[in-house]
C-alpha cells in the first residue's frame, strides 16, 4: 500500500518533470547558499582566531614580579587587625624564575588534559644598532615543541627555525627588528643583556606574526642561547607554556595549576580578554546570518512546494473520489515533497561544497598570516548535517500543511471549484 | 441483511454563496439491490449535487445517508474513502482522469488501492473492461491524450474495476455517440442482471430513462416522481 503511494508520488513528479526540477532547484539553491556562506564565514572566523591562538599557550605558568606578601608591618602585633598599606621590602629580581621547573614539567606531561608542554626563557635585551640601543625581548624556546604545537613554522618568512638548534648563538628576528637593524639572514647582530653583557648573535631567520608590537620588539633564540645571555643555568625557565586538549578548560585548569605549582598561571581567555569578546561577537554574527539564511531558504522552499501541491489539487480530488483516504493523500504529497527535498538537498550540499572549494582557490594574501594564501574555508561536516536535516524538515513541513488541508476537505469542493 | 443498498432520510442541502438557497429539499428515497434507477430533471435542479452527497464525496448536508445498511453521516473521512473505494463506482459529469497516468493506470488505481487482487490480475481485469468499452487500443496512452468520449469510457471502466455494489453516473453517456451509449447501457444492464449491482444514473436521455427499473424526476431540489 505504501509502495502504491510512493509510485503514485513518483509518477506525479515525473509527469511534470520541469516543475519538479525547478522545485528541487529551489531547495538546492537555499542549501548551497547556506553551506557556502557558513563555511566561508566560519573559515574567516577561524583564521582570525588562529591569528592569536596559534602562538598563545592555553596556560602560561610564570612568576609575576609582585611585592613580597610578607611585609614587616604585618608582623607587628599593634597592626594585626589593620589594613596594612606600608610596604618596605621590594620585589627581588630572581623571582621570575620558576622553581623546581624540571619537576613541574614532568608532572604536567603526565596530566591527561595536557597535549604539550614547552618551557621558555624570556630575556630583556638591547639590540645595538650603531650608537642606538633598541629595547627588545629575546624568547628562548624549545624549537621542536614550538614547531609542533604552536605553528611556529607558519610565521617564519625567511630562514629555517631548526637552525636555532644547529647553530650556537643564533637568533630569529622579528620582521620589524630586522628592518630597523637592516639585517638579513646570515648577518651577525649585537645585543646587550639586561645585566650589561654583550653577545653576538647570528641571524638565521626572520619571523612575522603580523602584530607590530611583537614583530618590532621580539626575537627568538634557543633555550641555551638565552640562558647563556642571562648567565643562568640550564634549568632556568621563566615560563612554562601548556597546550590543553580542550581550550575551554583553560581557566579552571590554570587555577588548579597556580595552587599546585605555586606559580602564577594565566589562561588564554584572561590573557586575551578583548580578543575573546571579538570572537564572541563574530560568532553571534555568524549565527544570526546562518539563521537568517536558513529562514529565507526555508520560505523559498516552502513557497515553491506549496504552489506545486496546490497545482495538484485535481489529482487529490480524483484520488479521494476513487477511494484513497486522507492519510494516503497526505502520504503521497509528503513523499512528493520529501523526494524533492532529498534530491534538491543532496544537490545543494554538493553545490555548496563545490562553491566553497572554488572560494578556497581564490588567492588571499595577508601579512598577518603568512601561512594562508587563499580564502579560508571551514569544511565542517556539522554544517552539512544541519543543511541536510533542514532541507528534509522544511520540505516535510511544506508538503505536510497543504496536504493535510487538502486531505481534510470533501473531494467535491475541489471538483466543483474547477 | 435487508435488500436496500442506499437510503436517505430527509436530506436537505443549502448553498450559502452568494445568498443562502436550498438546492435539495427533503430527499427521501431508497435503492434496492440490483435495481437500476435513473434520475432526470432540468438543468440546475440539483441532480449533480444530490449524486455527490449520495456518493459520500460531499458531507456538508442535513439529514442522514445509509449505504449497505451503514450510516455514512457520522463516518470520518478515512471511513468514507474506504466505502467509496469498495462499494461505490462513480462516473462524473465531466470525466476526471489523472492526466499524469496512462489510461490503464487510471483504471487500475482504485483496485490497487483496494489491494484485493495481485497487480497482474488487476491489469488483466482492467484490460478486459477497456476492451468491452472498445478503447483497449488506447490503454498505454496518457490519459490527457484522449477525446472526450474516450475519456468518459475510461472513467466508466474505472468505476467498474472494483465490482462496486453501487454505481453512480452523472450523465455518463453525455459525450458518447449513439453506438457507444448503447454499449454502455448494455453493460449497465448486464451488471444489474448478473451481479446484482445497483445503478443510479442521471441522464437527459428520456428514452433511456424509460427502459430503467425506475425513473425519478427532480424539479427545483425535490423529487417529484
Ligand atoms: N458551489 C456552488 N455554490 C453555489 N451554488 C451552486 C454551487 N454548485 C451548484 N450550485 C447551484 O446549485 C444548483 C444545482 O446544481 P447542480 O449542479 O446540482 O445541477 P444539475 O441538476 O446537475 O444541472 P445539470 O443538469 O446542468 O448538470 C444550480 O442552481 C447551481 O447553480
Ligand atoms: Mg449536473
Amino acid at each position: 500500500m505504501n509502495t502504491l503511494n510512493l509510485s503514485i508520488s513518483k509518477t506525479l513528479l515525473m509527469a511534470r518533470l520541469k516543475q519538479s526540477v525547478i522545485a528541487a532547484a529551489g531547495v538546492t539553491f537555499g542549501i548551497a547558499m547556506f553551506i557556502t556562506l557558513v563555511s566561508f564565514m566560519t573559515g574567516l572566523n577561524k583564521m582570525l582566531d588562529s591569528l592569536i591562538l596559534n602562538r598563545t599557550p592555553h596556560i602560561r605558568l610564570y612568576n609575576a614580579i609582585n611585592p613580597n606578601a610578607d611585609q614587616p608591618v604585618n608582623r607587628s602585633a599593634e597592626f594585626k587587625n589593620a589594613l596594612n598599606i606600608v610596604r618596605s621590602i621590594k620585589p627581588s629580581d630572581s623571582r621570575t624564575e620558576i622553581y623546581n621547573s624540571t619537576a613541574i614539567i614532568q608532572s604536567l606531561k603526565s596530566d591527561s588534559r595536557v597535549v604539550a608542554v614547552a618551557p621558555k626563557v624570556a630575556s630583556q635585551v638591547f639590540y645595538n644598532i650603531g650608537v642606538i640601543d633598541l629595547n627588545g625581548l629575546v624568547n628562548g624556546i624549545d624549537v621542536s615543541q614550538e614547531m609542533k604545537y604552536f605553528s611556529f613554522a607558519d610565521y617564519i618568512i625567511k630562514g629555517d627555525a631548526y637552525d636555532l638548534n644547529r647553530i650556537s648563538n643564533s637568533v630569529i628576528l622579528g620582521k620589524g627588528v630586522a628592518d630597523k637593524m637592516m639585517s638579513q639572514v646570515g648577518d651577525v647582530i649585537h645585543v646587550t643583556s639586561a645585566k650589561g653583557d654583550q653577545l653576538s648573535l647570528k641571524v638565521v631567520g626572520i619571523f612575522q606574526l603580523g602584530l607590530a608590537t611583537v614583530d618590532d620588539v621580539q626575537s627568538y633564540a634557543s633555550l641555551e642561547t638565552t640562558q647563556k645571555l642571562l648567565g643562568k643555568p640550564k634549568s632556568y625557565y621563566t615560563d612554562i607554556q601548556v597546550k590543553l586538549t580542550n581550550i575551554d578548560d583553560a581557566p579552571a585548569v590554570a587555577k588548579e595549576y597556580a595552587l599546585r605549582y605555586r606559580t602564577d598561571a594565566e589562561d588564554v581567555q584572561t590573557a586575551n580578554a578583548q580578543f575573546e569578546s571579538g570572537t564572541k561577537v563574530r560568532n553571534i554574527i555568524t549565527y544570526a546570518v546562518s539563521i537568517t539564511l536558513l529562514i529565507v531558504a526555508g520560505f523559498g522552499i516552502y513557497n515553491i512546494l506549496n504552489m506545486m501541491i496546490y497545482e495538484k489539487m485535481d489529482a487529490i480530488a480524483i484520488l479521494k473520489a476513487t477511494g484513497f483516504s486522507s492519510s494516503d493523500v497526505k502520504n503521497i504529497f509528503i513523499n512528493l515533497s520529501m523526494i524533492i527535498g532529498f534530491i534538491g538537498g543532496v544537490a545543494g550540499l554538493l553545490t555548496g561544497m563545490l562553491l566553497t572549494m572554488l572560494i578556497d582557490q581564490i588567492p588571499f594574501k595577508t601579512a598577518a598570516l603568512p601561512a594562508i594564501s587563499t580564502y579560508p574555508i571551514n569544511y565542517d561536516f556539522t554544517y552539512y548535517i544541519i543543511g541536510a536535516l533542514f532541507a528534509m524538515a522544511t520540505t516535510y513541513i511544506a508538503g505536510y500543511f497543504p496536504a493535510k488541508k487538502a486531505a481534510r476537505i470533501d473531494p467535491v469542493v475541489i471538483i466543483r471549484g474547477k | 441483511m435487508s435488500d436496500i443498498i442506499l437510503e436517505t432520510r430527509s436530506i436537505n442541502k443549502y448553498f450559502h454563496d452568494p445568498v443562502k438557497f436550498q438546492v435539495l429539499n427533503d430527499i427521501n428515497f431508497s435503492i434496492k439491490k440490483g435495481e437500476f434507477v435513473s434520475i432526470t430533471g432540468k438543468s440546475g435542479c440539483g441532480k449533480s449535487t444530490l449524486l455527490y452527497i449520495l456518493s459520500t464525496m460531499d458531507t456538508d448536508y442535513e439529514g442522514e445517508l445509509f449505504i449497505d445498511g451503514e450510516s455514512m453521516t457520522k463516518l470520518p473521512h478515512n471511513g468514507l474513502a474506504k466505502v467509496r473505494n469498495e462499494k461505490i463506482g462513480f462516473v462524473f459529469q465531466f470525466h476526471y482522469l489523472l492526466p499524469e497516468f496512462t489510461v490503464l493506470q487510471n483504471v487500475m488505481l482504485p483496485a490497487l488501492k483496494l489491494g484485493k487482487f495481485e497487480p497482474a490480475a488487476i491489469e488483466e481485469r482492467a484490460m478486459s473492461l477497456l476492451k468491452r468499452l472498445d478503447i483497449h487500443d488506447q490503454a498505454r496512452k496518457g490519459a490527457n491524450r484522449l477525446s472526450g468520449g474516450q475519456k468518459q469510457r475510461v472513467a466508466i471502466a474505472r468505476a467498474l474495476i472494483n465490482d462496486p455494489v453501487l454505481i453512480m453516473g452523472d450523465e455518463p453517456t453525455g459525450n458518447l455517440d449513439s453506438k457507444n451509449s448503447k454499449i454502455v447501457f448494455e453493460i449497465f444492464k448486464e451488471l444489474v442482471a448478473e451481479k446484482k449491482q445497483s445503478l443510479l444514473i442521471v441522464t437527459h436521455d428520456e428514452d433511456f430513462a424509460r427502459t430503467t427499473d425506475r425513473n425519478i424526476v427532480m424539479d427545483d431540489g425535490r423529487m417529484v416522481k
